[in-house]
């Protein structure tokens, strides 16, 4: 008999997720669910605000990816009025930009991710010599992992162990058969979480010196950007420049290594193995850079073929709500979306663990909407992003991905998986970290003969306005839309990267890159489902960002209080 | 007002008392930073700046390292709510690196959804633990507001489906004490600006005990780690202003500090983002700067290891500390002229003058007010 399995909450993630899955007498999932939790309602919020405080406010969607939405929402108002704003503040936003995905990229795979991967519990019985050797396999120049260090680092976590308290280590899935790390590799991760955790200050500090401070940077104008004191100031710049060498160090002889080591020892682990089920990718562009040109590149990508890459178009993106807790006849376009809440309760039913509340899976079962491009569900992220320019022959990408492949000696296959979606968001960022330096001098060349950071906008309030943005934020693309009316937003909608990978069936009865990168995986306890972690995990799920899909068009706000029962 | 001589007896009783609960750990602090090459001495400058942050005088700087020795027996539990995690992200970017680490690991993480280890059911236990076995005991940190239209159904978290609003009423039965991070929890943040669709609001709002709210969005590492360790020290609540913020962080108004202060004074001001008076960092009050009605630390003690805050960086302040800021700051780019919030001008606690006008400034009040009724117009 199948049996229910219910994971909520998924932690070391942003927000609210529940999975329930359904797995067989052999414990192979069969059908699986995912569903965010909560609610905020952050678009409606926007309805009759000035469009100059977009960002700021839609700035709180997320405090992870903080600089995100922010850059997204201001952009979005800018392309609605037309403005072109000043190319220093083009290199600043992508100065800023970069910051945030070192920031993001560390701080998933070592802090949210690793636990997945590393068994904290085996680092005890490693040998620090014997590992300190070991990390030279996978760099020449191996980061905070000399045999002293490693001693220091396991030390410190036998303290934890022989006192029993584990604090945030605490009862999770340690022993489990699918963690394939040796006692030393354990203890060398090990050793970069810590190390992860003062080098994404850094890396967060980056931000804050044209952004004010970060999480929730203040500079971002529509128009451009405030930060005049820190741009012309030498001393500033070189604080930044400084603290980036410190992040690109980190990455490549950290982070790089560590994927490397992961590729080899979790070859044969089949939930590392699969978990791209959904074959369609899409990004946009990101990264200005010092050409004026792009360092990624828009496209979409059908069926896994990457002989053909088709460009984005916008009209084509439509949401579907079929099993999501809102109410609408049809899919629709951001711009003429409408978004109703309709809750409806969980039913119970036996699980694993007993009678619990679960999903409605007939129903509705999650705050996430469906996007769609083309009617079909898409897959968002740094493996999308570098598939995409892969298959376009962006030789940046091209020679990255090569290296990597001829480094772990993977086929380009071994990309759709979950250890693909894990490299990709480092390769993403190791390019990045070499292509930073060019951006940064191309910005100080340009301060040579051009100052200006800020072009005033001006509303006119008997005007009407229409515009939208697209980035690529670190979980993928993201894209903001509004409508300007009277002088204040009139309509705001936001189709995010968790949105595209987390949301439901739709009316179809496709399923999303969540739920199918689940389907035919195997579980070694299903009391202890540590290998959906790592998969869900692989997505870097970021739910409050997924959930705040609203549009008020033509809507009463008496419409939004709709009690639980209502049909 | 107790007198600072009374409230280092009441620190020094009660890290009498946590002397005396038995130790969870046997190592002690020192070996624990030898190991880690943190020295005495630095330590004993950490302890001196976090009493210089707590606003005591230097001789608490002794309790200051005798508390966080012994913090490893105050287990912490961190819940979340309707947020967007910049709070706990803001946590994580404390500055003195591996010394706060180390406050935090003997701070006892018992539940933190961001940060541990375990997931699903193994998660909900650990909460469950943590709540039986310290109750009476532990500290509860809430990040986030909390939904209350619908039932409370805006939010469920864990498997067997609760609201937000049960787990929070729960958690907060057993809790020693209630710390309500960042302005989401404390007063109901941005999900709770009008018009308020699911009915968001501050956690003091739906339970009935003090709560000590860290307003700011986020609150800065600072703030977020002072109010530990006050905690720590006393055992009880700091001295709380008339929204339960702690004075110590949030008891001088970001105008009385602020770098650009002269200029304001002498009625120098930017007009125009990234202008030349933006260049010589002129004030930001006719851009838009909330500082002359924000109650915080960030002029003194600034974000990310004293980096920057948002009035160096060229834009005005927010006001992101205080109750329905929103609403009542928004059109951040616009001056507020002399509009009074929320009483806080005639709290007696205030401190520093909050209108405009008051002797020490530079530029009559209504003279300031004037120059921005003609500037609205155009
Ligand atoms: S107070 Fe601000 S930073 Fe903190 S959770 Fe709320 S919106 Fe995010
Ligand atoms: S108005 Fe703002 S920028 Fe000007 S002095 Fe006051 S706090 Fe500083």
């Amino acid at each position: 008999m199948n049996q229910r399995v219910v994971i909520d909450p998924i932690t070391r993630i942003e927000g609210h997720l529940r999975i329930e899955v359904e797995v067989d007498e052999q414990n192979v999932i069969q059908k699986a669910w995912a569903s965010s939790t909560l609610w905020r309602g952050i678009e409606v919020i926007l309805k009759g605000r000035t469009p100059m405080d977009v960002g700021l406010l839609v700035q709180r969607i997320c405090g992870v990816c903080t600089f995100s939405h922010y850059r997204c929402g201001t952009e979005a108002v800018e392309n609605a009025l037309g403005l072109e704003i000043p190319v220093n503040a083009k290199y600043l936003r992508s100065l800023m930009m970069s910051a945030l995905h070192y920031h993001d990229h560390l701080v998933h795979f070592y802090h949210l991710h690793a636990l997945d991967w590393v068994d904290v519990v085996s680092a005890l019985s490693a040998d620090p010599a014997k590992a300190a050797q070991i990390a030279t396999r996978y760099t020449a120049e191996p980061i905070a992992a000399g045999e002293g260090d490693l001693r220091a680092v396991q030390k410190r976590v036998q303290g934890f162990v022989d006192k029993g308290r584990l604090g945030p280590f605490a009862n999770a899935y340690w022993g489990n058969k699918t963690y394939r790390f040796t006692p030393e590799q354990n203890l060398i991760a090990l050793s970069h979480y810590m190390k992860g955790l003062e080098i994404q200050r850094v890396a967060a500090e980056m931000m804050a010196i044209f952004g004010g401070k970060q999480p929730h940077p203040q500079s971002v104008v529509v128009g451009g950007m405030t930060s005049i004191r820190d741009l012309l100031s030498p001393a500033r710049l070189q604080e930044w420049k400084t603290k980036h060498d410190v992040v690109r160090d980190f990455i490549k002889r950290a982070y790089h290594a560590d994927i490397l080591m992961a590729a080899e020892a979790f070859g044969d682990e089949a939930s590392v193995l699969g978990g791209v089920n959904v074959h369609n990718f899409i990004c946009t562009n990101e990264f200005y850079g010092a050409d004026g040109k792009h360092l990624y590149h828009q496209g979409v990508i059908h069926d896994g073929d990457l002989s053909k890459v088709e460009d984005v178009n916008p009209d084509l993106v439509a949401e579907d709500v079929t099993h999501s807790w809102y109410r609408a006849d049809k899919p629709q376009h951001p711009y003429e979306g409408t978004t109703i809440p309709q809750y409806t309760d969980y039913v119970e039913r036996d699980t694993v663990y007993g009678k619990l509340p679960t999903l409605d899976n007939e129903g509705k079962y999650s705050w996430v909407k469906s996007p769609r491009y083309n009617g079909k569900p898409m897959e968002v992220g740094p493996l999308a992003c570098l598939l995409v320019n892969y298959a376009r022959g962006n030789e940046k990408v091209v020679d990255a991905i090569d290296s990597f492949l001829k480094e772990t000696g993977l086929p380009l296959e071994a990309l759709y998986t979950t250890l693909g979606r894990t490299a990709a968001r480092m390769i993403e960022t190791e390019i990045l970290a070499d292509e930073c330096d060019k951006i940064f001098d191309a910005l100080v060349t340009n301060l040579g003969s051009d100052d200006t950071l800020y072009v005033k906008p001006n509303i006119d309030p008997n005007k009407e306005y229409i515009g939208h943005s697209f980035i690529e934020a670190p979980r993928g693309m993201l894209s903001h839309w509004v409508r300007i009316k009277n002088g204040v937003v009139e309509n705001y909608q936001a189709v995010v990267p968790t949105t595209w990978n987390a949301g439901p069936k739709d009316a179809n009865g496709n399923i999303g890159p969540y739920e199918a990168s689940l389907l035919g995986l195997k579980l070694e306890d299903p009391k202890k489902p540590l290998e959906v972690l790592r998969i869900i995990h692989s997505f870097d799920p970021c739910m409050a960002c997924s959930v705040h899909m609203m549009d008020y068009k033509g809507q009463s706000l008496g419409e939004f209080r709709v009690g639980p029962s209502a049909a | 007002m107790e007198t600072h001589a009374a409230l280092f007896e009441q620190g020094r009783k009660r890290l009498d008392a946590l002397r005396q609960m038995p130790p969870r750990q046997q190592e002690s602090l020192t070996d624990r930073m030898l190991e880690l090459g943190i020295t005495r001495r630095d330590f004993m400058k950490w302890s001196a700046s976090i009493t210089a942050l707590l606003a005591l005088p230097l001789p608490f700087s002794s309790l200051v390292a005798e508390a966080a020795e012994l913090a490893d027996r105050v287990p912490l539990v961190w819940l979340h709510m309707a947020e967007c995690t910049g709070c706990s992200e803001s946590l994580t970017r404390a500055d003195t690196p591996d010394l706060d680490t180390l406050i935090f690991d003997h701070i006892s993480l018992e539940y933190h959804e961001t940060l541990m280890a375990a997931a699903g059911w193994q998660a909900e236990e650990n909460l469950e633990h943590a709540m039986e076995k310290y109750h009476g005991n532990y500290l509860l940190a809430v990040e986030g507001a909390v939904p209350t239209k619908n039932g409370g159904t805006f939010l469920k978290v864990g498997a067997k489906g609760k609201t937000g609003l049960e787990v929070v009423k729960e958690a907060a039965e057993g809790a020693a004490a209630i710390i309500s991070v960042g302005t989401c929890s404390s007063f109901g943040g941005v999900q709770a600006a009008a018009p308020n669709p699911t009915g968001a609001k501050g956690v003091h709002a739906v339970i009935d005990r003090t709560v000590i709210n860290l307003g700011g969005c986020p609150p800065s590492e600072k703030n977020i780690v002072g109010t530990l360790m006050y905690f720590v020290m006393f055992g009880r609540l700091p001295a709380l202003d008339m929204f339960n913020r702690p004075k110590w962080a949030y008891g001088a108004r970001v105008h009385d500090n602020c770098e650009r202060r002269g200029h304001f004074d002498s009625g120098e001001f930017v007009e125009e983002f990234s202008d030349d008076a933006a260049k010589d960092g002129y004030c930001l009050y006719k851009v838009g700067c909330k500082g002359p009605y924000t109650y915080n630390n960030c002029p003194t003690e600034r974000f990310n290891a004293h980096v920057s805050w948002p009035v160096l960086a060229g834009h005005g302040c927010i006001g992101c500390s205080e109750p329905n800021f929103w609403d009542d700051m928004a059109d951040f780019e616009k001056p507020l002229g002399r509009q009074l919030l929320h009483g806080i001008d005639a709290s007696a606690d205030a401190v520093g003058g909050v209108i405009l006008g008051a002797a020490a400034v530079g530029i009559a009040a209504h003279a300031v007010a004037s120059v921005f009724a003609n500037s609205k117009e155009d």
